[in-house]
């Protein structure tokens, strides 16, 4: 099988490609790039005029519900949901029921998405047995069967103890710790970010300082342990300082945030919309900033989608009692397109940031367009302008602050292992 | 006006046009038949997720004296089942013909979200939700303020106590912004209070010495007992040593300065007996005022004359 995409404008950070060229691909690889191969007969051509032809996205979160809330979401429909994103990657979170802390659970995932077939799908696996943060989960067992990392995703560890025992531990099996620096008991039962929007609704806050002490602690431990941790979903800029900071002093991590964060304050919350409930909580304009100075500065070298689809009735509740979170798969490359319509980054910086980026902290080989690798493919139209609601939304889960709203930049084909999985029909 | 759910979003006009009504409604009070037809036929539902006595009897004694039909329901909640049986309770109440509901909830905006899925013949009264507001209490507080004095902007009012908490402080710190007050103080430890306050309209005061310092309204908020388990505070003693209202720190506020409370009062925890009982407290006559501001607003909303009023934010 030959497939060619003609006349679009390829970009490849990894490749340091920005420019108008063809690639060609075949029996699922990728085999040249703006010049044909030798005695080359394409059983299949796109035309990508006017198009961005991109790697396929890679994203560090999703949440995707099976097995245990198949009431909220499956694996089959979350993955279609990431093909026409554009995602042709993503790691999923143990967060489900029963969470994933063996290898059964992880064999049971990776076998449903091979058996969907249209996203690459690794497994973030349990920090802690259970996810109930006393004691450590079989972190051997699980990268054997596949795991990328450990979490322990918002669940609270007993002690700090059982943190310091669990970074070492994980060190010792080469896994990633991706930690969700939250301190719960400063976080108490909030359910906002704590400030005047907190105030004037009534609502129990959570402190920015709910995030940066975790931060600072975790910081403490990784100096001194020098274990692999890459920080996930911060909210506040002092977060993003401090993890600027550590760096700069060559500690072994890396960061994110979400796409929503990047976007989204507290104030969007008046009217309690509890389709703006997040953990970690959407804070001031002035974090919001401070997250997009952190991606321009490379402090964060990720944008995550956050992923977290519900059923209607999760959000059908005073502001307090709704489950958290947003389906966001299909609007992170449009919105992240968007930053660079408005001169916070160029192209490539943007699209490494969910491609190379994501895939350098999972240590998967993906985000790129090397030639004799995977042909993962995502063709967007930059200029197409669409409507973001239950209508145009693959996910289950049509969960999103921004239903209703106007998107501009629209996956039109999604290629993975050289195969046309996703084709827009909408035009 | 069709819902009523927050002070915010009203006018200083809108509020008067309130009071006013309210204070043609206290002569229903006196008379020996207490019952006018406004709401004869009219079906109204008190909907308490959250225990009350106070506000939950003078609502039915509101919507009687309306002579509205009035049922009762107190619906206990569990964390797990809360939004569901909200909406479903609701619906149900709803189909049996209901015109009214009135609504106490312990979670901030409940009754934002049940005006936004209720139908659209149907009016909501916020009797508090959470921390938010409670906007038919700040309207009662109004009135008495407004009995003894007549011009709002040359009072100095302080809020004594924890503000963090209460949705009777948040209402009433908009009411009195809307109605041109000279000077919102509140008064209490840091613990005690929400953050970035100074931002609600409000001077913020951390000792009774400077803030009941000329005030001519002073208003002692409730201390729940739960508050030393979550370390907000070591101790009644102490508490009250410090923002306790005596006879000795009465002193402090002008002459004829009023005394309120939303009630139900902690004797010796935050107001001592000589002043609650004293000549300077109206915490009486806030309870009775109550019965005749609330018919105002079930009347205004009600009313098929509809003014196009519609308070939401």
């Amino acid at each position: 099988m030959k497939l060619e995409i003609l006349n679009g404008h390829l970009v490849d950070p990894k490749n340091e490609i920005d420019q108008a060229a063809d690639l060609f691909i075949a029996d699922g690889k990728v085999v040249a790039i703006a010049k044909p191969p030798d005695d080359w007969q394409a059983d299949q051509t796109i035309d990508a005029s006017n198009r961005l032809v991109l790697p396929g996205l890679v994203e560090l979160s999703a949440s995707l519900r099976e097995p245990g809330f198949e009431h909220k979401a499956t694996i089959r429909s979350e993955t279609a949901a990431a093909a026409a994103a554009g995602i042709t990657s993503l790691a999923c979170l143990p967060t489900t029921d029963p969470v994933v802390d063996t290898p059964a659970q992880v064999e049971l995932i990776e076998q449903l998405s091979h058996d969907s077939g249209l996203c690459r799908v690794y497994v973030i696996g349990a920090l802690t047995a259970g996810l109930r943060g006393e004691s450590l989960s079989e972190m051997a067992a699980l990268k054997a069967a596949g795991c990328v990392g450990v979490s322990n995703v918002l669940q609270p560890l007993k002690s700090s103890l059982v943190l310091r025992r669990a970074m070492e531990y994980a060190s010792s099996q080469d896994l990633t710790i991706f930690t969700h620096p939250l301190d719960h008991q400063l976080a108490h039962n909030g359910c906002v970010h704590e400030g005047l929007t907190s105030s004037r609704l009534g609502l129990p806050g959570i402190p920015a300082a709910a995030e940066t002490a975790a931060v600072a602690f975790q910081l403490a431990l990784i100096e001194e342990l020098n274990v692999r941790t890459h920080f996930c979903r911060l909210s506040t800029r002092r977060a993003v300082n401090m993890i600027a900071r550590a760096r700069y002093d060559k500690l072994p991590i890396t960061a994110d945030t979400s796409i929503l964060h990047l976007y989204l304050t507290d104030q969007d919350i008046q009217g309690f919309d509890g389709l703006c409930h997040n953990l970690p909580p959407y804070r001031t304009r002035e974090d919001r900033e401070g997250l997009r100075e952190g991606l321009q500065a490379g402090s964060l070298s990720a944008i995550c989608a956050d992923h977290q689809p519900h059923e209607i009735e999760a959000k059908l509740a005073p502001f307090q009692s709704t489950e958290p979170g947003s389906s966001t798969l299909e609007t992170l490359l449009p919105l992240v397109l968007e930053l660079v319509q408005q001169d916070l980054l160029t192209l490539s910086k943007a699209v490494r940031l969910v491609t190379q980026g994501p895939a350098e902290i999972l240590d998967i080989c993906a985000g790129n367009l090397c030639v004799g690798e995977h042909a993962d493919v995502c063709i967007v139209d930059p200029e197409l302008s669409w409507f973001l609601n239950s209508e145009t939304m693959h996910s289950r889960g049509k969960n999103t602050p921004l239903l209703g709203d106007e998107l501009k930049g629209c996956v039109t084909h999604t290629i993975l292992g050289g195969k046309l999985i996703f084709e827009n029909h909408l035009w | 006006m069709r819902h009523f759910l927050n002070i915010g979003g009203l006018s200083s006009e809108e509020i008067t046009h309130i009071l006013d009504t309210a204070e043609s409604f206290t002569s229903v009070d006196g008379q020996t038949v207490k019952k006018v037809p406004l709401l004869r036929g009219k079906t109204i539902v008190n909907l308490f997720f959250e225990p009350s006595t106070r506000t939950r009897t003078t609502f039915e004694l509101a919507a009687k004296r309306l002579s509205a039909d009035v049922l009762n329901i107190n619906v206990a909640t569990s964390a797990t089942t809360k939004g569901e049986s909200l909406l479903d309770t609701l619906f149900n109440l709803e189909a049996m013909n209901t015109d009214m509901f009135i609504v106490r909830h312990p979670e901030s905006g409940a009754a934002d979200f049940i005006a936004k899925y209720v139908s659209p013949h149907v009016s909501i009264i916020n009797a508090g939700d959470g921390r938010h507001a409670h906007p038919t209490q700040a309207m009662l507080d109004m009135f008495t303020i407004r009995k003894y004095y007549k011009d709002f902007s040359n009072l100095r009012v302080a809020i004594v106590g924890d503000i963090l908490h209460s949705r009777v402080a948040r209402s009433q710190i908009k009411a009195l912004n809307i109605l041109g007050i000279k000077e919102v103080r509140v008064i209490a430890p840091r613990t005690l209070l929400p953050a970035n306050v100074e931002q609600l309209g409000v001077s913020v005061f951390q000792n009774c010495k400077q803030g009941l310092q000329d005030v001519d309204v002073i208003i002692m908020l409730r201390l729940q007992k739960e508050r030393m388990q979550g370390a907000f505070i070591p101790s009644e003693h102490e508490y009250f040593q410090l923002y306790g209202l005596t006879p000795e720190r009465l002193v402090l506020a002008k002459p004829n300065a009023i005394v309120m409370h939303p009630g139900p009062i902690n004797r010796g925890v935050e107001i001592s007996s000589e002043v609650a009982d004293g000549p300077q407290s109206v915490i009486l006559h806030q309870v009775n005022f109550g019965i005749a501001v609330r018919m105002a607003i079930l009347s205004i909303a009600i009313s098929p004359n509809d003014n196009g009023v519609t308070n939401e934010t």
